[in-house]
């Protein structure tokens, strides 16, 4: 077929524009308004008028090192994250290492598949004022099944307790992701070339062996994966703890977007530190993202790349004129 | 000899997998409990509540729906914002995201290796990092309390364009475009009427994971929306929390479940696609 020599690299810009825009209105603008704001002295309702601070710097000094209840908030998000992590890739772990055990054989896959992942569907803030009535004191739910099995004769206010606490807003946490964490792991094992276990049971390798010496490595990216994606999202952990006990008791669930959205949203509408708060987030998320690109890079792909960028060049100036599409 | 070590291999392998599925049916029961005491709790009363469990439903379903609408919760208004909300976050995110995955995939334009590294280092940005600018934004606009704030940035969603430029890279032959431009059709046209039904079936599976995630969505409509008519279900579960209902048990449990019901039923229709996409959106890198 005779090429024809109409250049279509227009409209490649030209089809990214509603994106490049979108993202420009709604996202870059209002990350750089967050900086500047949180080096003004923005609050209250309906301020029309604010200015930079005279010490630019007051509102993040501030939060670093005079707030208490921010350096709270970052502990607690640091520690609902870790309780909920590390049962919660350690039971996907082994549900992943069980079902994709060819001796092991298990049946109704799919419906226990179906069953894990389904928490993580429903509301959060649904799934956080549940468990705050289930918990509820003298009599909810969990209160009777205590006195039913006979592990309590008086009521217990579950909910007055600091770690009890926490540990109901891990619980949650890692009940709605770890089946969205298993799925992962499975389809990450399900890329392993089958080839690879063949070998190994000819060699002899038990289920344990082939297990960490086989499937770990060859899902290392994957679990580095989940990592990261999952401390980004727990750096960000509002709903629950906020809808669960409003950050309480003692403010032992009061998490870094609860401090934001507090400062901001209620009592003295501190939009500045607020702010400030938000970008010193930003930055330890960005941190994270850049240890997962450094870890995830892809050195065999970039050099390819490399080659081929050069070879289009190349290939751009022998015809010269003429862009031909791919 | 043999004979014998295959008997206990055979015998531990039994074991083994008895645990598995006693462990399996645990947590299979863990996922159900909470949401069946949710459903059977909003059909009692609150003195049957506060006598103790039962896994049954009484009759008391039609009072809870009483009280439960009679003061602040809503749940045919909320259901609507939320489906509007919802309804349109999809069509944005998943129509742009494709169009702008297309232009990644198909034409050879200068920025185009770089706008797909830009949209994969900016698709980890956690919201709360432009929320305070966004907000004070909308406000001098006079955004606030309209759902568009909530909609129209979907319109950039670097996570959707990043799975469709994959999904593409597979499933698209490029002699199909080549021979949409030799019978005159225009490229946005070929986009619309060739392209799209091509990638009907990642459409589709994005489709339920945008919906359901603007759905769950707490934070950014709980800033924007102060007008109780624009008020979203997961906004209205807070109401749930108040005062207004301290002993109403039963009306509590009741606004959870018809906050819950749509997402449950969502589920189960659609369940196995569901599953399949979790897979096949994460094998990312």
């Amino acid at each position: 077929m005779r090429r024809r020599t109409i250049s279509y690299s227009r409209y490649g810009f030209l089809f990214c524009l509603p994106f490049i825009l979108a993202f420009l209105v709604f996202s870059l603008y209002p990350i750089l308004y967050t900086v500047f704001i949180g080096f003004t002295d923005l609050k209250g309702v309906a301020t029309k008028e604010f200015h930079v601070l005279d010490d630019p710097f007051e509102n993040f000094k501030n939060l670093l090192f005079d707030n208490d209840l921010f350096r709270k908030s970052i502990l607690n998000t640091a520690l609902i994250w870790i309780i909920n992590f590390i049962p919660q890739l350690g039971i996907a772990l082994l549900l992943t290492a069980w079902f994709t055990n060819k001796r092991l054989n298990i049946r109704g896959q799919g419906g226990f598949k179906i069953l894990f992942y389904m928490p993580n569907m429903i509301t959060a803030g649904t799934i956080a004022v549940l468990f705050s009535s289930l918990f509820a004191y003298p009599m909810g739910p969990v209160n009777s099944l205590y006195q039913m099995l006979g592990w309590s004769d008086q009521p217990i206010n579950f909910l007055l307790d600091k770690w009890t606490a926490r540990g109901i807003v891990s619980f949650i946490q890692y009940w709605m992701w770890y089946g969205h964490t298993m799925l992962i792991l499975i389809a990450g094992v399900m890329g392993i070339s089958p080839s690879l276990y063949e070998a190994a049971e000819i060699d002899g390798a038990n289920g344990w062996q082939q297990f960490t010496n086989i499937t770990l490595p060859g899902i290392r990216t994957i679990i580095l994966f989940i990592l990261i994606t999952s401390m980004i999202g727990g750096l960000q952990m509002f709903d629950i703890p906020f809808l669960f006990q409003n950050g309480g008791p003692d403010n032992a669930t009061y998490t870094a977007a609860m401090f934001i959205y507090a400062q901001a949203f209620r009592g003295q509408y501190l939009y500045n530190r607020a702010a400030a708060a938000s970008m010193i987030l930003f930055v330890i998320a960005a941190i994270l993202s850049a240890i997962l690109f450094y870890l995830l890079r892809d050195r065999d792909a970039a050099r390819i790349r490399r080659e081929e960028r050069r070879m289009r060049k190349e290939a751009a100036k022998a015809a010269k004129g003429g862009v031909v599409n791919v | 000899m043999y004979n014998t070590v295959k008997k206990t291999n055979t015998f531990a392998l039994r074991l083994n997998r008895a645990f598995v599925y006693m462990f399996c049916v645990f947590l299979a029961l863990l996922s159900i409990m909470p949401f069946w005491i949710m459903f059977v709790n909003a059909t009692r009363s609150t003195p049957e509540i506060q006598a103790g469990l039962s896994l049954l439903p009484s009759s008391n379903l039609s009072r809870n729906l009483e009280v439960l609408v009679g003061k602040a919760f809503d749940p045919i208004t909320g259901f609507m914002n939320s489906f509007i909300i919802s309804a349109g976050t999809t069509i944005c995110a998943i129509y742009f995201s494709s169009l702008t995955a297309y232009a990644l995939v198909v034409y050879n334009w200068r920025f185009r290796q770089p706008l797909f590294t830009f949209i994969v280092l900016i698709m980890l940005i956690p919201v709360q990092a432009s929320a305070i600018g966004f907000y004070q934004f909308m406000y001098q606009i006079g955004w606030t309390n309209s759902f568009l704030p909530l909609i129209l940035p979907a319109i950039a969603s670097p996570a959707i364009v990043f799975f469709m430029r994959q999904y593409l890279l597979g499933a698209l032959n490029y002699e199909i475009v080549e021979s949409a431009r030799v019978d005159g059709s225009g490229e946005f046209a070929t986009f619309n009427r060739i392209i799209l039904p091509i990638m009907a079936p990642a459409v589709a599976t994005q489709s339920i994971f945008v919906f359901v995630a603007s759905w769950n969505n707490l934070f950014m409509p709980l800033i924007l929306l102060t007008q109780k008519e624009k008020y979203t279900l997961p906004i209205m579960v807070n109401l749930l929390r108040g005062d207004i209902y301290k002993t109403e048990f039963g009306s509590i449990y009741l606004g959870l479940s018809l906050t819950a019901l749509p997402l449950f039923v969502i589920y189960f229709l659609l369940s196995r696609y569901i599953i399949q996409g979790v897979a096949l959106g994460s094998v990312k890198e």
